[in-house]
């Protein structure tokens, strides 16, 4: 599968996400910077990683989701590629317009940075396959802005389309109804804030992430 | 001419900056602070003759994340 991981100025996941592509795919992704306007042709997954894009100036994700590229991942979102954006990656999906809501400053103030327990609330997605529904895992957060927020129409809409990919088991950050991940109406954009990048290898402690990019590579290859 | 955009959370919208500075406020004695909001001021130079439609797209566009955020604008009168 070709795949394509996009760089900001203040990215600083980008990297392992794209080890953690490669040692699932068996192929290299293609390092896409902020400016280019082109995605290489024929890519089947587009990656948003994590970092502070900007400096996180104006909001979190705000720069990073008016750069050139940006219309690139717009348009092929809408013909169905997988987008997968991961903390800040999430931040600028929000920010563009791809998935609704918005993620604000911790509710406690605190940068949160652990390994914390997620509840996989939808197995049928393409990002989520390989779990069970209902399945508790393991896997690493580090921001400062995860507070998700939407307005209670809109969580409403998120839960009853089985929108909601991943919830923390407890409070972390203040999110509206423990949400950690959703997934767009057509279900082939995933945000998240937890890094399924950082629980890839039993080196890492803990293997939880890895199901979520061979499962990918199931459902889209 | 000279604009400046004030950037506010939307009530309701929670905004721990805000209880944060609260609490702060508190900490030095001042006990009559009932609630506190932060937001942002943005000061925008523009060439004369620049719509207010023009600035409010500014705003809707970017300056503003209308998901959590209200914006005003104020025009300052030219010297």
């Amino acid at each position: 599968m070709k795949s394509a991981v996009l760089v900001f100025p203040g990215s600083n996941c980008d990297r392992d996400l794209a080890v953690a592509i490669e040692q699932v795919t068996g192929r290299q992704p293609t390092m896409v910077w902020h400016r280019e306007s082109e995605l290489p042709d024929g890519v089947g997954l587009i990656a948003i990683p994590g970092g502070f894009s900007y400096g996180d100036y104006l909001r979190s994700g705000a720069m990073a989701a008016r750069s050139p590229i940006m219309r690139a991942v717009a348009d092929a979102a809408g013909k169905g590629v997988p987008v997968l954006g991961v903390c800040n990656g999430f931040q600028v999906l929000t920010e563009a317009g791809l998935l609704p809501g918005a993620l604000m400053r911790n509710a406690g103030l605190h940068f949160v940075c652990r390994t914390v327990g997620l509840k996989v609330e939808n197995s049928q997605s393409i990002f989520t396959s390989a779990y069970k529904s209902g399945e508790e895992i393991g896997i690493p957060v580090a921001h400062h802005d995860g507070n998700y927020q939407a307005d209670a129409e809109t969580l409403d809409r998120l839960e009853g389309e089985g929108r909601v990919a991943f919830r923390y088991t407890e409070d972390c950050n203040g999110s509206a109804r423990c949400i950690a991940g959703i997934l767009n109406a057509q279900g082939n954009v995933l945000g998240m804030m937890p890094h399924p990048e950082r629980a890839l290898e039993p080196a890492h402690g803990n293997t939880d992430g890895r199901r979520l990019f061979e499962g990918l590579l199931e459902a889209v290859a | 001419m000279k604009a400046r955009v004030f950037v506010t959370l939307k009530p309701g919208v929670l905004d721990p900056q805000g209880k944060a500075i609260h609490h702060a406020l508190e900490g030095l004695g001042f006990g009559g602070v009932q609630d506190v909001r932060a937001g942002k001021l943005i000061e925008l130079e523009l060439a004369d003759g620049t719509s207010d439609d023009e600035i409010a797209d500014m705003c809707r566009k970017l300056l503003a994340n209308t998901v959590i955020e209200n914006f005003r604008i104020e025009k300052l009168a030219t010297a």
